[in-house]
């Protein structure tokens, strides 16, 4: 148990260190800060249950040893209010919790739009082997393992695969979601302040699956418009062809820009596995 | 002729692969060679292999659990010592052959380690703590143990010829699909998983049936040993959760096999419910593992605090009630699919409910040492050293069941920590104490206790530097199966993991080094009463070994303790127990033929070598009617048998 305690101070210690090494514990987001703060609360009132093993595992190992042959044995002991409190007590903490689930699974639904004063970004995420090809449709630009956000304003992922099941996460920012062929799952996320995180897929993929990940630059307004200048001097366009030499599967894939990328391009990788079957859950009924 | 059977199946890609090969074959080598030497194969036909005494079939699993526990865990060092090594470089394992060795680590452990384990050990066990001379069914049970270790030898085979799985131990479609898993891989896991399912649902059954109608008289569901109450939970859980993997595995099958759309990408197809009905079976599974450690568990504590178990009805109640629970939790495997706020904090809250009746059972296992006489044999380190980790893994299983935390968390190496922090103390931790406990009762010594004492040491130190680490390395965002990595600040960490497993493995190798003491020293260690732990169940009023039929009388039960009230009520406490004729059930050879021609029938269809399936199959089926039209198959013993075999008494058997 102390070594527990170690570890965890020393990750503490760590996280005050270098925040870039700890995303989790240390995180620039918002949304993924709630969350860090959702699980030291929850972990706190753990110890209320955890503590109390500890010490009377401890207590008992001491007191009732055959050795000390102590006087205080009673073969047949029960009692139906130790029976009744250790019911109770956990029943109290893990409803507590369990109040603390349901609110805030509601507040950080990833599905939720985050600052409705503002309008979001919308940035459409694909998962490829072994690379993410991210398509900006409003800016008209779209750029492969490097994803450049605009600081203060909320952004919108909508996510697929055009491969085996991938997982879409950015751990300083916020948490991830599966990219699924044939469906559009989504992912909420805002920036606060100008900063750099690794982005990756999750969700083992195959050979190339440890190389897949991507630098994330949360930058200013200005910055971002000088960025899509540059991704926009690009001479590639994602045309079809462009497209279908890029879903090839490929390693260690370098950025690459394109100014620009097919009309509906995102939709009609959706379409390509399910023309009949489009999958949102804006559109279902739950 | 041969399918897809051709001279490139033998492992020449990597030399790592080839040692491994060629140390597999060696090791099959050696045992045919020392059996034949010792001139043991008609003994070990006729004794053991054809066997249909639930105490060697109990055994038999147990010997299974134990080489497959070898090989999965020089897989888990494998995979330790690449990440040590892996920053900024390719380590000594290339990605496609690191992947088979995470996919056949976790199948391994799960369905050929801990699955014949638990079933070995509930085997030899319940029917003598219910009092019964045998299970309700001999012979499926010797179907079970045969088509679980066809299963096994399937992933064996897999090192030697072709390649294993890359899919991960549960086989994620449009992964595991023909479309981007062509090889044989992932037809190795699925015909291994297949069959072994089968034999699990079929003990599944048996138990069902064993515990419910072959309790002594007297033995109401009350009084039944908490061990006993597991295994009833337990085999609910399978027979009702097993089914799910089967039709999962089948589905998978046709989609592979036929080129069905059942979970691909395109063709209507949806890797959700795949992922859906793997973990429908894939949660209760988990409880499948762990309550009967919780069981063992209960069974130590009470024996080695002198104490009858504190709050029986409540650690009953909470049996009952986790398992219920268990199949009411699968989808918190997958928070991040992308489900509705209202759906995941319905799974999320009804898992944490799940931590009550848990956190109930730890408080009645303190509570039963509590005010009682507490002996610090090995069985008893095993169980301390259980109660002081599990919790930090169920501390960790609440936060992952927080989905909000869960979307940070979720396939990291944090979530591996946190399911290793269950499955190493809840239930390898369980089932090591529950060997070394009832060991004297199956071979009639007990196992040494200083290199008991040594072996777990090892384990519960490496346990916590292997797996504390990656606990950290979840907050530093490193996710799970990483073949190499580029983060300077990760590989400390897995130094100390890798130096965990280290300890690990001296640890193993003290088990294997108490095994070998205590069988020379058998004498010395001899236990002839038959109660080498003063227990409290009626397990232990058996002679150590137990004759075949195990109870010469049909013990008549008078308390959740029997034998301590036998003990209490001293001479005569045994006059209700009531003599009838003892019939045996014969060996037969038709359980070892059915799990051989089925594992042959796995490899041809892996293979694609259809006339040999066919033939299989056939083969399958005439066994079953054969073995249906045999009227014979039981053997009274007669007085003098009896008394034979009862003059015997304890103590360790010459040959045995």
């Amino acid at each position: 148990m102390c070594r527990l305690g170690g570890v965890l101070a020393v990750a503490l210690l760590l996280a005050g260190c270098s925040a870039s090494q700890w995303p989790v514990l240390h995180p620039d987001g918002p949304i993924a800060a709630t969350q860090r703060t959702l699980l030291f609360t929850a972990f706190g009132l753990m110890l209320i249950v955890v503590v109390p093993v500890w010490v009377l595992t401890v207590i008992v190992l001491t007191r009732f040893r055959a050795s000390r042959n102590s006087d205080d044995y009673h073969p047949n002991w029960q009692s139906n209010t130790v029976d009744a409190v250790v019911w109770i007590g956990p029943a109290v903490i893990v409803l507590a919790i369990g109040a603390l689930v349901w609110d805030y699974t509601h507040k950080l639904d990833p599905y939720k739009p985050l600052d409705l004063s503002k309008t979001p970004l919308e940035i459409q995420v694909v998962a490829q082997d072994w690379k993410w090809l991210f398509v900006y449709p409003d800016q008209d630009v779209a750029v492969v393992n490097e994803l450049v956000l605009p600081v203060d304003r909320p952004v919108t992922f909508k996510i697929t695969s055009d491969t085996v099941m991938n997982s879409f996460y950015i751990p300083g920012l916020a948490g991830q979601i599966y990219a699924m062929a044939g469906m559009q799952s989504q992912l909420n996320v805002i920036a606060v302040k100008p900063g750099t995180f690794t982005g990756r897929n999750t969700q083992y993929s195959g050979s190339g699956f440890s190389d897949q990940q991507f630098a994330v630059k949360a930058v200013s307004e200005d910055d971002f418009e000088a960025w899509l200048k540059v991704v926009r001097a690009s001479p590639d366009r994602l045309n079809a062809k462009a497209y279908a030499d890029l879903a090839k599967p490929s390693e260690k894939v370098p950025v690459k820009y394109y100014a620009g990328a097919k009309e509906g391009l995102f939709a009609s990788i959706i379409e390509k596995y399910a023309s009949h079957y489009f999958h949102d859950r804006e559109t279902d009924t739950n | 002729m041969l399918g897809k059977l051709s001279w490139d199946a033998l492992p020449l890609y990597s030399w790592v692969a080839f040692s491994g090969a060629a140390m597999e074959v060696l090791a099959a080598v050696a045992v045919v060679a020392i059996i034949t030497y010792l001139r043991a194969w008609r003994y070990l036909w006729t004794e053991w292999l054809t066997s249909v005494d639930h105490k060697r079939i109990g055994i038999m699993y147990t010997v299974l659990a134990l080489v497959m526990l070898l090989r999965g865990f020089a897989d888990a060092i494998m995979m330790r010592t690449q990440q040590a090594v892996a920053y900024d470089s390719q380590g000594y394992l290339p990605p496609d052959h690191f992947d088979q060795v995470f996919s056949a680590h976790g199948t391994i452990m799960i369905f050929f380690m801990a699955m014949p384990f638990l079933t070995g050990l509930i085997n030899f066990v319940v029917p003598q703590q219910i009092g019964a001379r045998d299970v309700a069914f001999p012979f499926l049970n010797s179907v079970s143990l045969w088509l679980t270790a066809s299963g096994a030898g399937l992933v064996l085979a897999s090192l030697v010829i072709g390649k294993f799985s890359t899919a991960g131990w549960t086989a994620y479609p449009p992964y595991s699909g023909i479309e981007y898993s062509p090889d044989v891989g992932v037809d190795y896991w699925l015909w291994a998983v297949i069959l072994s399912g089968v034999g699990t649902t079929l003990t599944g059954i048996n138990f069902l049936v064993t515990i419910l109608k072959r309790r002594a008289p007297g033995m109401t569901l009350m009084r039944m040993p908490l061990f006993t109450w597991t295994a009833l939970v337990v085999s609910l859980l399978i027979v009702f959760a097993f089914p799910a993997v089967t039709v999962a595995g089948g589905l998978l099958g046709l989609d592979r096999y036929l080129g069905m759309h059942f979970f691909t990408n395109d063709g209507g197809g949806n890797m959700m419910n795949y992922i859906n009905l793997i973990w429908i079976w894939g949660h209760p599974e988990v409880y499948i593992l762990i309550l009967p450690a919780f069981g063992i568990f209960s069974e130590i504590v009470s024996t080695f605090s002198r104490k009858r178990l504190f709050g029986y009805a409540s650690l009953v109640y909470a049996t009952a009630a986790i398992g219920l629970l268990s199949f009411t939790v699968w989808l918190h495997h997958f928070f991040t699919m992308g489900s509705s706020a209202n759906v995941n904090a319905f799974f999320g809250i009804m898992t944490m409910i799940i931590a009550v009746p848990t956190g109930v059972k730890v408080f009645d296992w303190l509570f039963t040492m509590y005010r009682g006489r507490i002996e610090m044999s090995v069985p008893m380190l095993w169980t301390i050293g259980f109660i002081v980790t599990f919790v930090i893994g169920g501390m960790s299983g609440v936060l992952l069941a927080i989905p909000p935390v869960d979307y940070l968390m979720h396939n990291s190496t944090f979530l591996v920590a946190h399911f290793h922090n269950m499955l190493i103390p809840g239930a390898l931790f369980g089932y090591f104490a529950g060997y070394m406990y009832w060991f004297p009762k199956a071979f009639g010594f007990k196992l040494d206790d200083t290199w008991g004492r040594r072996a777990f040491w090892l384990w519960i130190s490496g346990f916590y530097l292997a797996f504390m680490p990656l606990y950290v390395l979840g907050f530093m965002g490193m996710s799970r199966r990483m073949e190499h990595y580029d983060m300077p600040g990760w590989q400390p960490w897995l130094i100390v993991a890798a130096l965990g497993a280290f300890l690990i493995a001296a640890g193993i190798a003290c088990m294997i080094i108490q095994l070998y003491v205590s069988v020379k020293n058998r004498e010395a260690l001899a236990d002839t009463t038959g109660d080498p732990w003063g227990g409290r169940t009626l397990e232990w009023a058996t002679a150590s070994p137990p004759a075949p039929y195990n109870f010469a009388r049909i013990p008549v039960v008078h308390d959740r303790d029997e034998l301590i009230w036998r003990k209490e009520h001293g001479e005569g406490a045994d006059k209700d127990d009531i003599a009838t004729p003892i019939e045996l059930p014969e060996n037969t050879g038709h359980g070892v033929i059915i799990g051989i021609v089925g594992g042959i029938l796995g490899f041809a269809m892996i293979w694609h070598i259809w006339w040999l399936a066919v033939v299989s199959l056939v083969a399958i089926l005439a066994t079953i009617v054969m073995r249906s039209f045999q009227d014979e198959g039981e053997r009274d013993l007669t007085d003098s048998d009896v008394s034979a075999l009862e003059k015997r008494g304890s103590g360790p058997l010459v040959g045995y």
